[in-house]
């Protein structure tokens, strides 16, 4: 108990949760932008965005989160100077915005494929009852398809959710000052206390996991399409 | 046969002068290597009510969704109120508003109240306000018996119900034609009748049909044409009463005998 204590008092671990919270609510927003672009792409009639749709999907899915953050810090950030924040920040923040944007990404792809797979769970007839009324693609897509979709896409959007969260850990690996950053930090000084370091660790992702996996759990039986 | 006296006559609108509102020629349809559509010339003009009869896999519910373009044509020509059937993208769905049409299966929005489903056109399509839309909505709702349904979900409704809100919805888009696909098929035989008043009622107003059905009675007592379809051919096309009383062909009256002896 003093351990935990002398833990919290010794080391920014609320902030690096914080850190973790942003990450994961950023990330999670432009996932789900990105990831319903991509899945519109992949049932739109055109097959060039099919195709786009297809090769990014395969790409999210199959390259280790590792490598995206990597690429997105050193090469888009080090190597081709693109910057997000503003002139004159630290490399930190770049850190951070990049990592948004890496964690955002690779989470897309598999946002993607949970709309694609809600989007199946809509029967063909609405989509034809909707084009039989006038309406235009995007309209089919935004009135009649999507809202049906994503009630059914809910339970795996969850699921990608929850990843998410964990693998904001990744960050730690380009010196952003999230959960896992901190963990680190309290091994390498406070090996004596390796136990409360573990247990503060794993309960801080339970209470930022739970709820969550509570709050879609409860959606998806709320908005449940009832045929 | 007191539904014969029933229906007005119009003229105007039966003769071979009136404006033809559909018109197909030459219409092949092939999914993969089966063609399911020969060479389908058909004419409906304002005003008319035509009834496609013919056994399964003729080629009829093919037929009546080649003409909003559910289903694209290998070859031959559509038109639509005298205007050729767009490709794709905004002429076509604009054209599509034009016709309405009324599905098996009914296909009312799951997420959608009975009104929401009947305004959501107007509101999209015909840029009408919510509270236009849902005046119009709720005398439609009235006029095929379901006002009291207006803030049910489809799933809290019966079949028969669903049926005359999906008509409501496509009447809503005010069109110049009514297509119906087999409009009574999915439903418990004593919803049946509920539809099919409805549908009689339109008939007497003088709206123009093209009904794909199995519904002899209907067929026998609205049209004023039916069209026998077998194996993707238009094999007979007469009034009804020349049709059930003295087919011409075999294919017909194998059909028909069918239906007698069951």
């Amino acid at each position: 108990m003093n351990d935990l204590l002398d833990l919290m008092r010794q080391f920014h671990i609320l902030e690096a949760f914080w850190m973790t919270i942003k990450i994961s609510l950023l990330g999670m927003l432009g996932a789900l932008v990105l990831g319903t672009v991509v899945a519109v792409m992949r049932v739109s009639p055109i097959g060039v965005f099919q195709l786009f749709a297809k090769a990014y999907v395969s790409l999210c899915v199959n390259l280790p989160l590792t490598l995206v953050v990597f690429f997105a810090f050193f090469a888009m950030f080090l190597l081709l100077g693109i910057h997000l924040a503003p002139p004159g920040s630290r490399n930190s923040t770049e850190a951070f915005l990049w990592g948004v944007v890496a964690i955002a990404v690779y989470h897309s792809g598999f946002v993607a494929e949970a709309i694609r797979s809600g989007i199946n769970t809509v029967p063909l007839g609405q989509a034809e009852a909707a084009r039989a009324i006038g309406l235009t693609f995007g309209q089919t897509l935004t009135s009649v398809v999507l809202p049906q979709a994503l009630r059914g896409a809910i339970s795996p959007l969850g699921t990608t959710a929850n990843s998410l969260v964990k693998n904001t850990t990744v960050l730690a690996t380009i010196g952003v000052a999230e959960a896992s950053y901190q963990m680190a930090n309290m091994i390498e000084f406070r090996s004596d206390a390796l136990y409360a370091i573990f247990f503060i660790m794993a309960a801080g992702f339970v209470i930022l996991t739970l709820p969550l996996n509570v709050f879609f759990t409860r959606l998806s039986t709320k908005l449940a399409v009832t045929r | 046969m007191a539904q014969l006296q029933d229906k007005p006559s119009i003229p105007q609108h039966h003769g071979a002068t009136a404006e033809p509102i559909v018109e197909l020629k030459k219409v092949n349809k092939s999914f993969g290597d089966k063609q399911v559509l020969f060479d389908i010339d058909l004419t409906v003009r304002s005003g008319e009510v035509v009834v496609i009869l013919g056994p399964s896999g003729s080629g009829k519910s093919t037929l009546c969704r080649t003409i909003n373009r559910l289903e694209a044509i290998n070859s031959g020509e559509i038109r639509v109120g005298g205007q050729l059937l767009p490709e794709e993208g905004k002429a076509l769905a604009q054209l599509r508003a034009e016709v309405g049409m009324v599905f098996q299966s009914f296909n009312l929005f799951a997420h959608k109240s009975a009104l929401e489903n009947v305004t959501l056109g107007p509101i999209k399509v015909r840029g009408m306000s919510k509270t236009q839309a849902e005046e119009k909505g709720m005398a439609l709702l009235r006029r095929v018996g379901v006002e009291d349904q207006a803030h049910k979900l489809p799933a809290q409704l019966s079949g028969g119900q669903q049926q005359r809100v999906a008509i409501a919805r496509a009447l809503a888009m005010d069109p110049k034609v009514l297509l119906f696909d087999e409009p009574t098929s999915a439903l418990d035989p004593e919803m049946v009748n509920e539809v099919l008043d409805v549908m009689n009622d339109l008939v007497k107003a003088g709206m123009t049909m093209i009904v794909v059905t199995h519904e002899m009675g209907f067929a026998r007592h609205a049209a004023d044409r039916v069209v026998f379809m077998s194996d993707g051919h238009i094999v007979e096309e007469n009034d009804p009463d020349s049709f059930f009383d003295h087919p011409r062909t075999e294919r017909a009256k194998d059909f028909l005998s069918k239906l007698l002896t069951h």
